[in-house]
């Protein structure tokens, strides 16, 4: 029997922490607010707390970004670490960078929130910083079985998160559905990894990308097919594409708002690139049919759906799964020989649409006030004359997530489309933009109830409180900032899908 | 004495897993439906441990411990959800957990 450890060198050394570095200060800003919490006196820690986490948050990305710096200066496309189950490439920067962005933005959007809704704040700020360790860790990781630990890492901490309001009846339910369904995702992408790891004999994708590249395509072994579709299930249930988005509307109404921003845009993004590495890095035998078929359903299903809602909170979970339906447009580019393009595609795609949507989340998490109370569109009339900022500021959000020109939404679709066109995937294009059309219905319904409907009785909006401005202007300036000039950011994502090769 | 082949243990993890994934979608009780999960990771370990076998690889067997101690930081979390859910509605049947709905 061989050990495959034994050849290995048994201690991590430098550049092994370099490439886990803003785990690492995530981690241990994490443990920081987990010890401050139990010491501090109640009424303060919330904004103590807070503070510390956004130093975390800020830190992270500061590191994700001296990890770009160490790339260039040691002049590797790639950094391969811990006995090759963590690569830092460029890809693996990009989702950093993401997912510190929005945690940063979540933290942000939280700093009032937590206060309003009277909830404790310690654990709810190191629950954050720790979901975003894992997703930190499954978009650099290249093992499946630590892809595993990772999502499991997110996903329990945001199972927690989901239920953060504890003595709202609608939130504890909406975390043990997320729990239950979470969970029994999980266990499919399991059972996936072991049965690929039982046809190649290995769990490193770029050791079973060899041994299927051996293989036609469509001629590998059964057990890897059937492995990469428990897999594909798995993640589809973590990205909420339909049919695996049952839990979507429920988790996303219960949770709190905040939360919903957090967990509809950071996991799906790290989660969307562990999809991209398993299938670009690991020549696994896709089926594009099985994509294209997941892709139309999802934004078919999760737009008409959200034409009839009436809760701004389930309205924008169906948009979340329409949107995950146009990103995995970009998937079925695969396999032909130019992918690329759709690959950084639907990189420009989760880095836009988290921005827009953690800004929309944010918006609707102030205007519920206390104990979520107002989140039906009706609730929204009028708010364009009472508070014209918040009012504009969510119409925005609301415009870039139609896909109006000018803002970020427009060139993510129209990236996503334009590489789907240039495989022929005409048939799927025509459905996706049917489907925006359809989306722009539901998304103007509650423009035009904020500024031309009367209100039926008067909503007080609070003043926009100072951590909140931040993020919302922080947010409101990166999708301007997507839509205006999107060539630096698509050119560093087609720069890095280069590199993966 | 003849050995037993791996397929044998491979089958018998699938008939785990499924069984898990019947129990998850008839059962109507929170705590049977988490055990009909944990069920269908004890599936998946048993065919860690058979691949290792097969491969004459030890990381299979290595892979299980993670999986394990997995499953009891998810038990951990998933009881105290449940007792969340329990403290506000007073029942632990799934049908009764309705306040949001389709």
């Amino acid at each position: 029997m061989t050990l495959a450890f034994q050849t290995m060198n048994a201690i991590p050394h430098g550049p092994d922490y370099v490439s886990i570095l803003p785990e690492i200060v995530l981690s241990i800003f994490g443990l920081i607010i987990m010890m401050l919490d139990p010491v501090m006196d109640e009424r303060r820690s919330q904004r103590t707390l807070g503070g510390v986490a956004l130093i975390g948050g800020i830190l992270a990305m500061a590191a994700t970004i001296f990890q770009g710096h160490y790339l260039s200066h040691t002049g590797v496309a790639s950094l391969a670490a811990f006995w090759n189950m963590v690569q830092i490439d460029a890809f693996s920067i990009f989702f950093h960078f993401v997912v510190a962005a929005v945690t940063i933005l979540v933290i942000l959007a939280s700093y009032e929130y937590m206060e309003v809704q009277q909830i404790r704040a310690g654990e709810y700020y190191g629950l954050l910083l720790f979901g975003a360790v894992g997703m930190d860790l499954m978009s650099s990781a290249v093992e499946l079985v630590l892809i595993f630990v990772a999502l499991e890492i997110s996903s329990i901490a945001t199972y927690i998160l989901a239920g953060f309001r504890r003595r709202s009846a609608i939130s504890a339910e909406s975390s043990v559905k997320y729990f239950l369904l979470g969970s029994f995702a999980t266990s499919f992408f399991l059972y996936g990894v072991a049965l690929m790891f039982g046809a190649t004999g290995s769990t490193s994708i770029s050791t079973i990308g060899e041994a299927l590249s051996q293989f036609e395509l469509g001629h590998g072994p059964m057990l890897a097919y059937v492995g990469v579709a428990l897999m594909f299930v798995g993640l589809g249930f973590k990205v909420a594409a339909a049919p695996f988005h049952i839990w979507t509307p429920d988790v996303y109404e219960g949770a709190p708002s905040p939360v919903v921003a957090f967990m509809s845009t950071a996991p799906k993004a790290a989660v969307f690139a562990v999809l991209l590495r398993i299938m670009f890095q690991g020549h696994v035998p896709g089926r594009v049919w099985l994509i294209w078929v997941v892709a139309a359903l999802s934004m078919t299903i999760g737009n008409i759906a959200a034409l009839v809602q009436d809760n701004v909170k389930r309205l924008l979970a169906y948009s979340s799964i329409a949107h995950a339906g146009y990103l995995l447009v970009a998937f079925a580019v695969w396999p032909s020989a130019d992918a690329k393009n759709g690959i950084a595609a639907a990189m420009f795609y989760t880095a836009s649409y988290a921005v827009m949507n953690v800004g929309a989340f944010a918006v609707v998490g102030h205007f519920a006030s206390q104990g979520e109370r107002y989140v039906t569109i009706e609730d929204y009339a009028g708010l364009g004359k009472r508070s014209p900022v918040l009012a504009a500021v969510f119409t925005t959000f609301l415009l870039s997530l139609i896909g109006i020109p000018a803002f970020g939404g427009f060139f993510a679709k129209f990236y996503v489309f334009s590489a789907a066109l240039q495989q022929n995937l005409v048939g799927l294009v025509i459905i996706g933009v049917i489907n925006s059309a359809i989306a722009a219905y539901y998304y103007l319904r509650i423009i035009v109830v904020m500024y031309m409907r009367e209100p039926r009785e008067e909503i007080p909006v609070a003043p926009i409180p100072v951590g909140l401005g931040f993020a919302l202007g922080l947010s409101l300036a990166a999708t301007i900032y997507l839509g205006v000039l999107p060539n630096r950011v698509l050119e560093y994502a087609s720069r890095s899908v280069e590199l993966l090769r | 004495m003849e050995e037993i082949p791996v397929s044998y243990y491979l089958v018998l993890s699938a008939i785990l897993f499924a069984c898990g994934v019947t129990g998850f979608l008839i059962k109507r009780n929170i705590i049977t439906i988490f055990m009909s999960i944990e069920l269908m990771l004890n599936g998946v370990n048993l065919s860690f441990v058979a691949f290792a076998a097969r491969w004459h690889n030890l990381s299979g067997q290595v892979f299980v411990f993670f999986v394990m101690v997995v499953a009891a930081a998810e038990a951990a979390v998933g009881l105290a959800i449940i007792i969340a859910v329990f403290r506000t509605r007073e029942t632990l049947n799934i049908d009764q957990v309705n306040l949001l709905k389709l």
